[in-house]
């Protein structure tokens, strides 16, 4: 029964979201900014993936909207489990299990991806919008040369003779950085070293000019120095080539300084969402704010120790009830009646462009902000 | 990649020479360490009441009464270079390979595996290639269409090839076919010279029923391995480029789930090569199975010795091919 009631709410909030948001891009878009004018490239309305398993429905993505313009980055974050790579795969169309269950909508360059032909998506695969994961050395086939499978995506999506698909590849290797692209055009994938592996993979996924490219956590299996300089190269080659970029990350170091905007994520839903200034500068949600906590800077004291979000991420088969995260949460008293146990919070509106999903008022969290938190960071 | 061949073959080449010199020890050895004399050994190979001189006699010929290493040198001389035996009344040259001299028949083993090798040859390849076509796509079906009622169909039949022991299915076969109930095929062994027709047509209740016990293993050996391999990242990969999926099944799951399977197939292939034992007595097939059988039954040394000598050195050389395809497949295998 309260399942039922909070599926209803859930889907009111999140359209209502949708809607506000829509009216919100297309009144205003001074506030936003940058590319004024230019249409969203990718908008993602109220996508929901649930997986049918033996346990129960695991709602891994439950009514997530967001719109990203061309040229522009978007940072998806939250820990695992939180529904960001299953969102990323859910507009790539990878999700092949019968037991997936999507619905919701999703525009690419004003195409519907969801109900759309398979064929469809499997063209618009690769050479409209493509892909990098999370680690390279199992994400590339091992029996195949680095070179080979860079020339298989090119042939996939051109019709080219192998010399000019080769040409291109060991052109594609040269701009990712890889030294005597044309020699290594031939080597294995386990001839690599993670960071160049990670560079072939860009490679392979830039190949085609896509607009839209999604990189899931390209960088958590990669050294620190090798990760800076893999996100200065996807950074870089988005200006090159002018394209939309959807960066998931656990990690809110990474999404500083290469987002525009930010979605955070927890528990299958988009729990506060904004410019990547307003998110960083302003933030709403108390995840948020942990987030923030357990992240390291430079700037800070040697002394402070990092604060860890205490407790574990929920279950996606039995969500807590009311606000997903009331359980860690260190202010869930501080809303009256018990609302943050009873009432799931909408994703309402802080200031502009600026959403958050939290019970608690406006000024309770400005307070909570300015006095307890802010000074720690 | 030369070098590792090299390596390769040197490391047969000497496995072969421990495997002969275990063999010589199980045969030659074991039963003196056990106490048993070396008269009573030589007496095996003598009738009912035996003669001391004979014995004597065999007991040279055999060259029981020579130190271990010297008769373990005559042995791989033999195999090499052939040797010389002269019982009772007819001497006898054994060429090279000798695999030894059976006192009980009065022959030789080797040109006894030449006339036999042949049968057991055409029911172990036949068999392949049967089991290997209907296990792997039978198994490739499976995976691709897991859960529906054609893998459970499948999958239900594969248990019964498991289970069911070859004397089961290669009788009910010939009960079927050939004695009770249709009298299709009357099986016997036909010479793949004299008749190519006759041979197939003969070969196929043994192929049938022998295939049926590797196919359901192979079947359920491709299954795993494919639905293994295509929750691999690099399949996804594969789809995220945009592949048609018949690419990515074909080109990216299939090469990688059936790689495994080479090892097995070596190993299993080898064995039979080595004689199908259980096949060719259903059958009543004179392979190098009932050889071996025979050689068991009448305590009859050399042609047990022969055999396994045999099934090892298939077993070895199955092997080296297997590390060779392996390598020529996966290239992370030629550097390590």
């Amino acid at each position: 029964m309260s399942d039922d009631t909070h599926k209803d709410a859930a889907t009111k909030d999140a359209s209502a979201a949708a809607k506000d948001t829509a009216a919100k891009d297309s009144a205003g878009k001074g506030a936003a900014g940058k590319a004024e004018g230019a249409r969203e490239f990718l908008s993602v309305r109220d996508l929901r993936i649930h997986f049918d398993t033996d346990d129960g429905l695991v709602k891994s993505v439950d009514g997530v909207s967001f719109d990203l313009k061309a040229g522009q980055t978007l940072g998806i974050v939250g820990e695992s489990g939180s529904g960001k790579s299953v969102t990323s795969l859910g507009i790539m169309g990878l999700h092949t299990s019968d037991r997936a269950r999507i619905s919701g909508e999703i525009w690419l360059d004003g195409e519907e991806l969801i109900g759309a032909d398979k064929q469809r998506v499997r063209e618009l695969r690769g050479q409209k919008m493509a892909m990098i994961f999370q680690d390279p050395l199992s994400a590339l086939h091992p029996y195949y040369t680095v070179g080979a499978q860079i020339v298989e995506a090119y042939r996939v999506h051109n019709k080219a003779d192998k010399k000019t698909a080769r040409k291109r590849a060991v052109e594609m290797l040269d701009r990712v950085g890889i030294p005597e692209p044309a020699r290594r055009f031939n080597d294995f994938p386990h001839q690599f070293s993670g960071g160049m592996r990670q560079r072939a993979m860009i490679a392979m996924a830039l190949v085609n000019n896509p607009q839209l490219l999604i990189a899931d956590e390209p960088t958590t299996a990669l050294d620190v120095t090798v990760q800076a300089q893999i996100l200065d190269l996807i950074r870089d080659l988005q200006k090159e080539f002018g394209s939309a970029v959807v960066m998931i990350t656990h990690d809110l170091g990474v999404v500083a300084e290469i987002a525009d905007r930010l979605l955070v994520m927890y528990a299958g839903r988009c729990i506060e969402r904004g410019t990547s200034e307003q998110v960083f500068e302003h933030p709403q949600h108390p995840y948020t704010w942990g987030l923030l906590g357990s992240m390291p800077r430079i700037d800070r004291e040697q002394t402070d120790r990092l604060v860890p979000v205490k407790g574990a991420p929920p279950s996606l088969i039995n969500v807590p009830s009311g606000c997903a995260f009331h359980p860690r949460c260190p202010y869930a008293d501080v809303p009256p009646d018990n609302v943050t146990r009873t009432e799931r919070p909408e994703l309402r509106e802080t200031t502009g462009g600026h959403f958050s999903a939290c019970h608690m008022t406006r000024e309770q969290r400005e307070k909570i902000w300015t006095e307890e938190i802010a000074p720690k960071l | 990649m030369a070098a590792y061949i090299i390596r390769r073959v040197f490391a047969a080449v000497l496995l072969l020479l421990v495997v002969s010199a275990v063999t010589f020890a199980i045969f030659y050895l074991l039963p003196r360490a056990a106490g048993q004399s070396i008269q009573s050994m030589a007496a095996q190979y003598v009738g009912k009441s035996p003669d001391p001189d004979v014995i004597k006699a065999v007991i040279k010929n055999l060259g029981l009464d020579q130190p271990i290493y010297e008769q373990y040198w005559h042995f791989i001389k033999g195999l090499v270079a052939g040797a010389n035996y002269s019982f009772g009344p007819d001497p006898a040259h054994c060429s090279a390979p000798c695999f030894g001299y059976s006192f009980k028949t009065h022959t030789a083993v080797w040109p006894q595996i030449q006339q036999r090798a042949p049968i057991t040859f055409s029911l172990a390849i036949g068999a392949a290639v049967i089991w290997l076509i209907t296990g792997i796509s039978t198994g490739i079906l499976s995976a691709l269409k897991r859960g529906s009622i054609w893998d459970r169909l499948a999958m239900g039949i594969s248990l019964m090839g498991v289970s069911l022991p070859m004397f089961f299915t290669g009788l009910a076969l010939l009960a079927l076919f050939s004695f009770n109930w249709l009298h299709i095929w009357n099986v016997h062994y036909v010479s793949f010279v004299d008749n190519p027709a006759q041979w197939a047509w003969n070969l196929i209740l043994p192929w049938v029923s022998l295939a049926f016990l590797y196919s359901a293993l192979y079947a359920r050996l491709t299954r795993a391995g494919m639905l293994e391999t295509m929750g691999e990242d690099y399949i996804r990969t594969a789809r995220a480029k945009g592949l048609v999926e018949r690419k990515v099944i074909v080109k990216h799951g299939l090469r990688s789930a059936l790689t495994p399977l080479i090892t097995i197939f070596g190993m299993d292939f080898a064995l039979l090569l080595g004689g199908a034992v259980i096949t060719e007595s259903v059958f009543s097939f004179q392979g190098l199975g009932a050889y071996a059988i025979q050689g068991v039954t009448d305590n009859d040394l050399p042609i047990v010795m022969g055999v396994t000598l045999l099934t090892a050195f298939f077993i070895v050389v199955c092997n080296l091919l297997v590390d060779l395809v392996y390598a020529a497949i996966d290239p992370r295998v030629r550097l390590s």
